[in-house]
């Protein structure tokens, strides 16, 4: 009887777990997205749920790892990148899918400061002579080998001619979230960010910032893509699809990226 | 293989902060091993746990702390900045001090186990002797537990070598620096140069292995002399 009984329980549990899965994935998307993303990804998410019958995952990473993961057979259906290069590269290696490649944001970089009167609206900080009384010892970039904002910064520093008074006070994190982290301890006296970092709503929320025009760098496109898992999965189609819906757009607009 | 300059230089700068960092440590953790092994104080289990507490936290949690600690808000870099020495943060000085955090346990306890064992007695017979303590500690003490400094010191050699989340998040990878082999291969992955990445990680399996191997070696000629 006791036998009886356990079998029953069992067999009811893994029921009821198969029945769980098999409903869940017909509708879920598991997302990898670039670590920069994180929070406007988590609010198209929430809406994403709320305007559709289907389910997000999001998993988190930088655009290096995620790439290393999908093509070690991650269980991703969709990518959202850091940058345009890595998708392109996932679609040439036949791990995405061809031709769903877009661009869902632009990146914005800002020179920031949490010290409200170091950083001017024109960027003169960068090339302010050691006199000066706004001179820092400490300015924090994303590795350019591994960010695209690195490479941004990188750019504007040699295109304002700053790159060799600067040269010996740089210093770099592995990724923008770092970069950010670093001028946020103030361990860094100022650096360069993603705007969508210190801004809510189009206002830079503390210290003084430089958002710096757009053709002082090659523009910070973030590209998405449908990976080759998520060919036939309908929630992943229906993602592709809401990231260029309206509600969505609004909130990447929000988080001060363009489009 | 394929080293280019950068990862030699990676190479060189990891070894001299894997070797600055091991005699510091060894220094630091002399008289808090042998205080360990003969005090009766109540105070004894709490400094044990705070010295093994590196074991536990997550590496890049240490670092993101010390990041706050040196910063010029926080006490280090409040103190550092007083002193005059300015911040330490990106700073190889800033790294030796977060590898001696984070290598303490692996110094003290072979220590404290080599000065336990050996017990009171040598030490007690050397005051017979009319040696102070002092003399009694580097004459007898020293010598005693010479297989334990040996052990100590390779262990937080190694595990220095092996250190990066705390090098990532207070190193800020300036080459020459900061930017040690851990970091450079990270890199490497993240930049998709796996070719480079494997080339470094093999060069620093075989370091692991080596040591762990003398390591091994040298366990099994001490027991088997003691037998």
């Amino acid at each position: 009887m006791g036998l009886r009984l356990l079998r029953f329980c069992l067999s009811a549990v893994i029921l009821s777990v198969t029945f769980v899965c098999g409903c869940a994935k017909a509708d879920e998307v598991v997302i990898a997205v670039a670590a920069n993303f994180t929070a406007p990804m988590q609010k198209i998410a929430q809406a994403f749920e709320q305007d559709t019958v289907h389910k997000a995952k999001l998993v988190f990473g930088s655009t290096g790892k995620l790439y290393a993961q999908i093509k070690n057979g991650a269980p991703f259906a969709v990518f959202l990148s850091a940058d345009d290069e890595t998708p392109a590269r996932l679609e040439k290696e036949g791990v995405a899918v061809a031709g769903t490649r877009f661009t869902y944001a632009v990146g914005r970089l800002a020179l920031w400061s949490r010290n409200p009167s170091l950083v001017d609206d024109k960027g003169q900080v960068l090339i302010g002579n050691a006199s000066d009384k706004n001179s820092f010892k400490k300015i924090a970039i994303a590795d350019p080998k591994l960010a695209p904002y690195g490479v941004a910064a990188m750019e504007v520093l040699k295109g304002t001619g700053a790159l060799t008074h600067v040269a010996p006070k740089l210093v770099q994190g592995d990724s923008i979230g770092q970069a950010f982290q670093f001028v946020m301890t103030e361990n860094a006296d100022l650096g360069f960010v993603a705007l969508s970092q210190i801004s809510i709503d189009g206002r830079i929320t503390q210290g003084s910032a430089w958002v710096v025009p757009q053709n002082l760098y090659t523009p910070l496109k973030q590209d998405a893509i449908l990976l080759a898992l998520g060919k036939e999965n309908a929630a992943a189609l229906a993602l592709m699809k809401y990231m260029r819906s309206e509600r969505a757009q609004s909130i990447i607009r929000n988080y001060g990226y363009t489009l | 293989m394929h080293l280019t300059s950068e990862d030699l230089s990676a190479i060189l700068l990891t070894l001299e902060l894997a070797g600055v960092t091991t005699v510091l440590l060894l220094l630091l953790a002399t008289p808090i091993a042998w205080w360990l092994a003969h005090t009766r104080s109540g105070w004894r289990a709490p400094v044990a746990a705070i010295v093994a507490l590196p074991l536990v936290l997550p590496p890049t949690v240490l670092g993101f702390y010390l990041l706050i600690a040196l910063g010029p808000h926080g006490s280090v870099g409040q103190f550092t900045q007083w002193a005059g020495w300015g911040s330490l943060a990106f700073s190889f000085s800033g790294l030796v001090l977060g590898s001696m955090i984070y290598s303490l346990p692996f110094a003290v306890q072979p220590l404290v186990n080599a000065f336990e064992a050996m017990g009171s007695r040598p030490m007690e017979v050397a005051a017979t002797l009319r040696a102070n303590k002092l003399d009694a500690f580097f004459t007898v003490a020293i010598p005693l537990a010479k297989p334990g400094f040996v052990m100590a010191a390779m262990l937080s050699f190694a595990h220095t070598v092996g250190e990066f989340g705390v090098v990532l998040m207070i190193g800020g990878n300036i080459p020459d620096k900061t930017r040690v082999v851990s970091t450079q291969i990270y890199g490497h992955v993240e930049a998709m140069e796996y070719a480079q990445a494997h080339g470094l990680a093999g060069a620093m399996l075989l370091f692991a292995f080596v040591v762990l191997l003398i390591i091994s070696w040298a366990n099994r000629r001490r027991t088997q002399t003691a037998t």
